[in-house]
């Protein structure tokens, strides 16, 4: 059965109808073409096909592509090119933390989110508050620290 | 092409072309692909869809051990969007086992299953929804045999024989000649030196024990993915394969294929650990394509990829005597690896062990005897620092334990029996070429351990109270580790460097970048040879159609092998411009100097890089092609022959237990990256903050869970936790040693895998030391718990 979906993309509207039991992620990465948004897990534990979903991180392999109609997705994609990404993207090069980069694009969209909750949130300064916020996102290559290292100055630096 | 290209320039030397260069050899130079990975544009191979592609599913076995009596397609074929469907009848016209240390498996199940999962039957359709459907449609009926899921079971004398047939060698085990199976014994590694009995004899301690290490799972987070594509008769893999050319080898002697109509084609990998090492995916995905007439894709889940290979587990006993004075007499081990029904990689592994089992001790007597054992359970094969992280803990507590009884310092006992570089390290093989003593010295410091210097003393044990918690519940320890790792496997790599007549250059090398920063470092090298700006040397991936041939990603060889081989044929391009640049400038080739970007005299006279290329052709066009080639020099390039290195494999570590809850913490670790030369320095450091995590795992909580009857009962990141950011210690120190002994490229040796051994011993040394000795791994709390309530009563 497909079901129409009305959503902004990255900024773009869409408009049209997709299955009903399509995933989020499969709807992202085979009907959108946009591949930065990886599967592993499948079952809402590694973190890396997170997304941002009207600004909160959403594991796409556990989410319904209708479930977006009249929401805002961001994923990598959209997330590249902007201030944010440029300055995490800078910290995450000057610490090295990134690896085989399999990981990397949900850090960076959970890490936006965090950020979101901004300078009302004097926590986002804090390594173990961010290791704890950060939980949700497994790495297997770096064994963290640099990425820790990395947010901390990013989102400290927002706060 | 229309757009305007350089301009011509002038040929010939003139002032100032070329400034002075700072080599980029062991700076801390940014990722090549860091921001092509941030921007989420990097490619991999689930990234790809060709036109016509199909998507793959496998029907997995629901039973460990049974002769199958039928399959029946019927009903999955009439499905829509079903294209092909390949079951073992689809293959009477090939030799379809493979395996390069055994030729053990087929490509799917003929006639039998030997593992809970194993793939009997593969669907092709349209969508990987339809796949999944049809796969469910198939049926199979089984009769079931007798399992044996567990070394004990597999080693009983009544026990299934899991291979009926004959066993036959693979084609790249180097291993040399294999002995005969021996009912499930698939592969014995075994040597003894010296007079062991009498060694026990005269000892003044003895210390043994029985211990039990854990199946674990790689993951990494890119499962194995792999596109077949036959077109012409020629065959086109893509694949997130560490070893391509070992796979296209596989490949080609599978589907009787000569080498150059396979070509695989390796983007970038979401990391592999030694999980896509040799062959894995590859030639079932290329049989259901050959079926389907079509690209078929196969992107395993990750409950399919901890049945595709995972870490070997292992019983062993091991003896250890001393002399009064703390000198090492003899240690005699024998252990039993599980390799699952399958071999894949479990042989090397197996001899790895048993290399790893003496520890780099001066021993008067070693016997050694280690087993490759089948079991009706998942493949195991590859994974970072294999062997060694099996039987370096086991050692290491065996030898403070030693300490421990002589009241001698766990430091002391390893200052005064340690090899030495140059001393044999096994028989036949390469000496020891690291300063070991120097090493632990470092780690033990760099985890406050007061033994920096000669004579330093034990740290305080059981240090109580902390922060008004309960008096008496926490207790903490320390230990250290030692180990070695025979690394580099078959010497062989070629590497090929060109410069275009712009002055930039490509690097062809068959490394495969799995994370570990191949690329980055490979372009460092040939930068730092040419002293062409690293930003303009370009590393590809793998195509095994235009890369020269590479062994093989894993064993911690690039740099030092792959690398060599990149060096010399940077070098060779070196060679050309230095000889035209001589006959340009009039001078001779030895008063030349590679500045940045170009060649100079010893007036500061100079010439571009693209000055060099177009003198020497004549115009804006040519390049210059250089070869580079690393292959066994004086012997066969064997296992025992080897290793290319030994891998240093040093940590320490501090943790706290509770003893009310057995939840052991770990807060300090650290590690020792003697590398000879650090090419990259934090891309080193990072190497080892990775394995130290991975090793946190494999001590603390990774486990896999086989049941009695062969089902893997934890197959998802649910039930298998790996180390999350919240595991990270307080402290984790990495000291990067150069001391310029390793046979790569500025004297570079690899590195990467040796904390993951370490990490884990210093772990149990640690835990020991808090009062709890441990002989089972994983740390659970409950089996510390457990361990805790029998010391107390005891």
């Amino acid at each position: 059965m497909m079901e129409k979906v009305s959503a902004t993309i990255n900024g773009t509207p869409f408009k049209g109808e997709v299955p009903a039991e399509e995933l989020l992620l499969d709807f992202l990465r085979d009907r959108l073409g946009l591949t930065g948004t990886k599967q592993s897990c499948e079952v809402q534990v590694c973190g890396v096909c997170t997304v941002l979903v009207d600004g909160n991180p959403v594991s796409s392999c556990c989410y319904l592509a209708v479930d977006i109609d009249g929401r805002e997705v961001e994923t990598i994609e959209g997330l590249a090119g902007s201030d944010f990404h440029r300055r995490a993207a800078d910290a995450f090069m000057r610490h090295a933390a990134v690896q085989c980069g399999f990981c990397t694009a949900g850090m960076l969209l959970t890490a936006k989110a965090l950020a979101a909750r901004g300078a009302g949130d004097e926590r986002l300064g804090d390594r173990d508050e961010i290791a704890t916020a950060m939980s949700g996102n497994l790495c297997r290559c770096t064994g963290y620290r640099s990425i820790l290292d990395s947010l901390t100055e990013l989102l400290g630096g927002t706060t | 092409m229309t757009a305007a290209g350089p301009r011509e320039s002038a040929v010939g030397p003139r002032e100032s072309a070329v400034g002075p260069r700072e080599s980029v050899v062991g700076q801390s130079v940014e990722r090549a692909d860091g921001r092509l990975k941030l921007a989420g544009q990097a490619e991999f191979t689930g990234d790809i869809r060709l036109p016509g592609m199909l998507y793959g599913a496998v029907l997995h076995s629901p039973v460990a051990h049974a002769r199958i009596s039928s399959v029946d397609t019927s009903a999955a074929e009439k499905l829509g969007g079903v294209a092909a469907i390949l079951t073992g009848e689809d293959l009477s016209d090939l030799d379809p086992y493979y395996g390069h240390a055994l030729r053990d498996r087929p490509i799917v199940a003929l006639g039998k299953v030997r593992f809970t999962g194993e793939p009997v039957a593969v669907v092709a359709a349209e969508s990987q929804a339809a796949a999944d459907a049809a796969v469910a449609l198939i049926d199979v009926e089984y009769d079931e045999l007798p399992v044996a899921a567990s070394l004990e079971k597999a080693l009983a004398p009544d026990a299934p024989l899991i291979h009926e047939e004959p066993a036959r060698p693979g084609s790249a085990h180097g291993l040399g000649k294999l002995p005969d199976r021996d009912g499930n014994v698939c592969y014995r590694y075994s040597f003894r030196r010296g007079d062991v009995d009498r060694a026990f004899a005269a000892a003044a301690v003895v210390v043994e024990g029985e211990y039990t290490f854990p199946a674990v799972y790689q993951y990494s987070m890119e499962t194995h993915t792999t596109i077949a594509h036959w077109h012409g008769g020629e065959l086109t893999l893509w694949s997130s394969c560490q070893h391509p050319f070992l796979v296209r080898q596989e490949i080609a002697v599978l589907f009787g294929l000569p080498l150059d109509l396979v070509q695989v084609i390796v983007p970038f990998l979401g990391g592999g650990f030694g999980s896509k090492s040799y062959t894995k995916m590859e030639p079932l995905t290329a049989a259901i394509a050959r079926k389907a007439g079509r690209p078929v894709r196969i992107l395993n889940g990750v409950h399919e990829s901890m049945i595709t290979t995972r870490r070997h587990n292992m019983t062993a006993r091991m003896r250890t005597a001393a002399a009064a004075d703390g000198t090492v007499l003899a240690r005699s081990c024998q252990a039993w690896l599980d390799t699952g029904a399958y071999a894949d990689n479990g042989p090397r592994v197996t001899a790895t062990a048993g290399d790893a089992a003496p520890g780099p001790y001066r021993w008067q007597a070693v016997e050694v005897a280690a087993h490759c054992v089948y079991t009706n359970t998942g493949p195991a094969g590859s994974y970072r620092a294999f062997g060694a992280t099996h039987l370096q803990w086991i050692g290491e507590s065996q030898l403070d334990e030693v300490a421990r009884r002589l009241s001698m310092d766990r430091l002391e006992i390893r200052r005064r029996n340690l090899l030495r570089p140059g001393e044999e390290v096994r028989p036949g093989g390469k000496p020891l070429d690291a300063d070991l003593i120097g090493d632990v010295e470092k780690t033990a410091a760099a985890i406050g351990w007061a033994g920096g210097e000669r004579g330093g003393g034990e740290p305080p044990r059981a240090r109580g109270v902390q922060g008004g918690r309960p008096p008496g519940r926490y207790r903490r320890g320390r230990g250290v580790a030692v180990g070695l790792l025979a690394a580099g496997a078959h010497p062989v790599s070629m590497a090929t460097v060109r410069m275009g007549p712009d002055g930039s250059v490509t690097v062809l090398v068959g490394t495969t970048e799995l994370g570990q920063g191949a690329r980055t470092v490979m372009a460092q090298i040939a930068a730092g040879v040419l002293g062409t700006p690293v930003t303009r040397v370009v590393v590809r991936g793998t195509d095994t159609r235009y890369t020269p041939y590479d062994r093989s990603t894993g064993a911690s060889r690039s740099t030092t092998v792959a690398g060599l081989a990149v060096q010399r044929a940077a070098q060779d391009v070196l060679d050309a411009l230095l000889e035209t640049a001589a006959a340009r400038l009039e001078a001779p080739p030895q008063l030349l100097t590679p500045v940045e970007g170009g060649i100079q005299d010893a007036s500061g006279r100079g010439m571009t890089h693209q000055e060099l290329v177009r003198a020497r052709f004549g115009f804006d066009g040519g390049e210059l092609i250089g070869h580079g080639r690393v292959q066994p020099e004086g012997g066969s390039g064997s296992y025992a022959e080897g290793p290319v290195f030994w891998e240093v494999c040093v940590a320490g570590a501090e943790v706290e237990v509770d003893l009310e809850t057995g939840v052991v913490t770990v807060l300090r670790t650290s590690t020792v990256a003697d590398v000879g030369k650090a090419i990259n320095p934090q891309l080193v450091a990072r190497q080892d903050e990775g394995a130290t995590l991975q090793g946190i795992g494999n001590a603390l909580f990774e486990e896999m869970h086989f049941a009695p009857d062969g089902m893997l009962l934890n197959d998802t990141l649910l039930s298998y936790r790996i180390p999350a950011f919240r595991d990270i210690p307080a402290t984790m120190n990495c000291s990067i040693v150069e001391n310029g002994d390793g046979p790569g490229p500025f004297g570079a040796k690899g590195c990467g895998e040796g904390a993951l051994a370490a990490v884990p011993a210093a772990i149990v040394n640690a835990l020991a030391d808090a009062g709890v000795p441990m002989n089972t791994l994983p740390l659970t709390p409950e089996r510390v718990w457990r361990r805790i309530q029998d010391l107390k009563t005891s």
